[in-house]
């Protein structure tokens, strides 16, 4: 986004764009990339989230949790599965069959008996966390704890080139840098914790797009940013008309003024 | 300065109520025939840009507060919610949090506005102390509003401002304790800082309120800064509010509208932090714990004092002199020693303003680096060192240069009224209709 970018260029020529705080310790900005959302007019490119879901559900829902986002999300307004037919997403019999995918005990639900009530999940269903808590992901993962990552691409500076960087970013630890037990060296982030996922063709796609890690890499990171912020496309729209309806209003009561103080030396 | 009522009240409905609650009356002689200079320039129409924002950020937060859950399990997520879930929820966030930032600039422009045109001498002083009470206590709902979506950034912010009343001798420890609610920043401090945020928007409503009186009774200062005259001459100074300045002001208000519309729409966190994406966790300091860009000019005189001085040690000295840079504001109409308000006929004093204005942009950059880094990569010059020398001015404006510059300026010829000021030497301005 041109626009953004003049802006955030600008602050932080003032220095107020607070101290980047992407990763600790200063490794390399992401690369920028061009993306079908980018910009005022840009929307998601819906194959892409599709493809992204994918990846998350195969790849790195085995880590990570996406406690925010529901099944049902998937085919609301904007969302991949979007279906004109199935205004109400809980309706829609793709959304209704991805959740039913799960069978398990749902958000600490128990029976009458008080025994976990194992069911298959329902569109209003959050997706499943891989662990159970925080030390059993822990115990896991070498100690690390691989984040939520429900608005991971607003929680990094770049957040979607970000995560499409860190996909691709695994390097040979440069001299000096000493990797602790299960770590790798990413150049984006320094040392570690999580190895790196993508290799070609790990996933058959759904669509047949042929899965090179570039991109795999390019619709994971689309299908988070869709996560952390599923209303953009209507954003941006509202705001085109917003923008149109202001700009007719003002020129209105620009002309007032000018015809108000015509005769009025000020 | 308003002079005699003209309201005519014309129903039967008006006639009886005017006698018994004037209310349109006062409406009428505020907003309609209140009698305005007709020289204000668009610097004047922050007043009522700020009174629109004010009104945003009530309705916005009422809406907010109806989905909001003040509590530290469920806080983060419930912002996240009215975000996903709730209807326009993503609008009314938006708005609310840009609103608080759009709010602090027109401040920021009102306050230099009426540091320039100086605004703040007599008959003006009552006025211009109800704005810095309005200022601490807008300083006081932003950071408190800026914990409840308790982030990274919330709640280490909060630790690090609470913190700072710890350093108060004797009944620092006993106040912090009293503000947390408990022996840190937790559900106690979140409950009633939600709290607060809610009442005092309403207290700020209140006082400005009181701020619009102050400003009717001696009515609005001018460019020129004279007064507007006496008598049958002041008609030809002034015109009525209504349509004259409704319109002016609607325009100005648009304006801003619309660059405030690009934020809320098209880039709704630039303004924000990354790390407050991220749940607050009690366990994980954020690499660098930064402010809200509105508040890091004070961050930087806060931080600009790293030395003792006598008995009183560097973290006191730092507090002490953030909150003082907001108290001298309370006593500039006594520290302005000049008689000459507008700044336009103050040749000198003029760019020690300029350079002030400059000062307070460069405090903000320090606040928002590392005090260690380097002045554009200046070796050895380091941030620390620029922000001291920024506070030393800062101060320096107002106990020195203001009352000096009073006594030693030969101030420029002035226009001997509005009218002329308008005129320049063409004949008599027409009285508006
Ligand atoms: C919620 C915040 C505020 C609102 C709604 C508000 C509103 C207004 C309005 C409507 C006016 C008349 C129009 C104008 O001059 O722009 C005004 C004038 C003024 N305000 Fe404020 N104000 C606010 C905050 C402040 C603050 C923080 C200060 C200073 C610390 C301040 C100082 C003044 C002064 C000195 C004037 C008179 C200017 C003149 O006529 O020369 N105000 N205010």
């Amino acid at each position: 986004m041109k626009m953004t970018r003049l802006i955030a260029a600008g602050l932080a020529a003032l220095g107020l764009s607070a101290a980047a705080g992407a990763a600790p310790g200063d490794y390399k900005a992401p690369e920028h990339h061009h993306w079908h959302h980018s910009g005022p007019f840009g929307t998601y490119d819906r194959s892409a989230i599709q493809r992204g879901y994918q990846i998350y559900v195969e790849v790195c829902a085995s880590c990570h949790s996406m406690d925010l986002l529901s099944f049902r999300n998937l085919g609301e307004r904007g969302g991949p599965f979007e279906d004109e037919r199935f205004p109400n997403a809980n309706d829609n019999p793709l959304v209704m069959q991805l959740a039913a995918s799960y069978t398990r005990q749902w958000a600490g639900e128990v029976d009458d008996a008080g025994d976990p009530r194992i069911r298959p999940g329902i569109p209003a269903d959050t997706f499943p966390a891989p662990y159970e808590n925080e030390q059993i992901a822990r115990g896991s993962n070498n100690g690390a704890l691989p984040p939520d990552l429900s608005v991971m691409t607003r929680a990094r500076h770049h957040g979607t080139d970000y995560v499409r960087s860190l996909m691709l970013g695994y390097k040979d630890a440069p001299e000096g840098v000493e990797l602790g037990a299960g770590q790798y060296y990413n150049e984006y982030f320094g040392p570690i914790s999580m190895a790196p996922q993508l290799v070609d063709g790990l996933i058959e796609y759904a669509d047949g797009t042929e899965a090179t890690k570039e991109q795999m890499a390019e619709d994971i990171a689309v299908f988070l940013t869709w996560a952390a912020d599923p209303h953009q496309d209507i954003r941006k729209q509202t705001g085109l008309m917003v923008l149109l309806f202001l700009f007719v209003l003002t020129i209105l009561v620009y002309l007032a003024y000018r015809q108000i103080w015509a005769n009025v030396e000020h | 300065m308003s002079g005699p009522s003209t309201y005519e009240p014309k129903t039967g409905f008006t006639k009886w109520l005017d006698s018994r609650l004037p209310i349109v009356r006062l409406g009428w002689d505020s907003f309609v025939d209140f009698p305005t200079p007709r020289n204000l320039n668009y610097w004047w129409t922050f007043g009522g840009i700020l009174a629109v924002f004010l009104m945003i950020q009530i309705i916005t937060g009422i809406v907010l507060a109806m989905h909001y859950v003040p509590h530290e399990a469920y806080a983060f997520d419930s912002v996240e919610r009215i975000r996903r879930d709730v209807n326009f929820g993503w609008m009314i966030q938006s708005m609310h949090a840009n609103g608080a930032a759009f709010f602090f600039v027109a401040v920021y422009l009102h306050m230099f506005r009426g540091l320039y045109y100086g605004s703040y001498k007599a008959p003006r002083e009552v006025l211009w102390i109800l704005g810095v009470v309005i200022y601490l206590l807008m300083m006081a709902t932003a950071f408190m509003g800026y914990v409840l979506p308790w982030g990274q950034m919330s709640y280490w912010g909060a630790i690090v401002i609470t913190n700072l009343i710890g350093a108060l001798p004797f009944v620092g420890d006993a106040i912090r304790e009293w503000l947390w609610g408990g022996f840190s920043v937790g559900q106690a401090t979140l409950n009633r800082f939600f709290s607060l945020h809610y009442l005092l928007p309403f207290v700020i409503a209140g006082v400005v309120g009181l701020h619009i009186w102050a400003l009717h009774v001696p009515g609005n200062g001018n460019p020129v800064g004279l007064e507007v005259r006496g008598g049958k001459d002041g008609k030809k100074d002034t015109l009525p509010f209504h349509p004259y300045y409704t319109v002016k002001d609607g325009f100005a208000i648009l304006v801003y509208l619309m660059v405030f519309a690009v934020f809320v729409f098209f880039l709704p966190t630039v303004l924000g932090h990354a790390d407050n994406f991220i749940e607050a966790n009690p366990l994980s300091t954020p690499a660098h714990i930064v402010p809200e860009w509105y508040f890091l000019p004070f961050y930087a005189i806060l931080r600009a004092i790293t030395f003792d001085i006598g008995p009183i040690d560097a973290k006191l000295g730092g507090v002490l002199l953030m909150f003082g840079a907001i108290a001298i504001l309370f006593v500039l109409p006594w520290l302005d020693t000049s008689k000459v308000r507008s700044m336009r006929y103050r040749p000198l004093t003029r760019w020690f303003f300029i350079f002030f204005v400059l000062t307070c942009f460069g405090l903000g950059w320090c606040g928002a680096k590392n005090p260690d880094d380097y002045v554009l990569g200046i070796e050895g010059f380091k941030f620390l060192y620029f922000g001291q020398f920024l506070t030393l001015y800062y101060f320096a404006y107002f106990l020195v240069v203001l009352p000096v510059m009073g006594i030693v300026e030969k101030p420029k010829e002035r226009p001997a009224s509005i009218e002329a000021a308008v005129l320049g030497n063409k004949a008599s301005a027409q009285p508006a209709e």
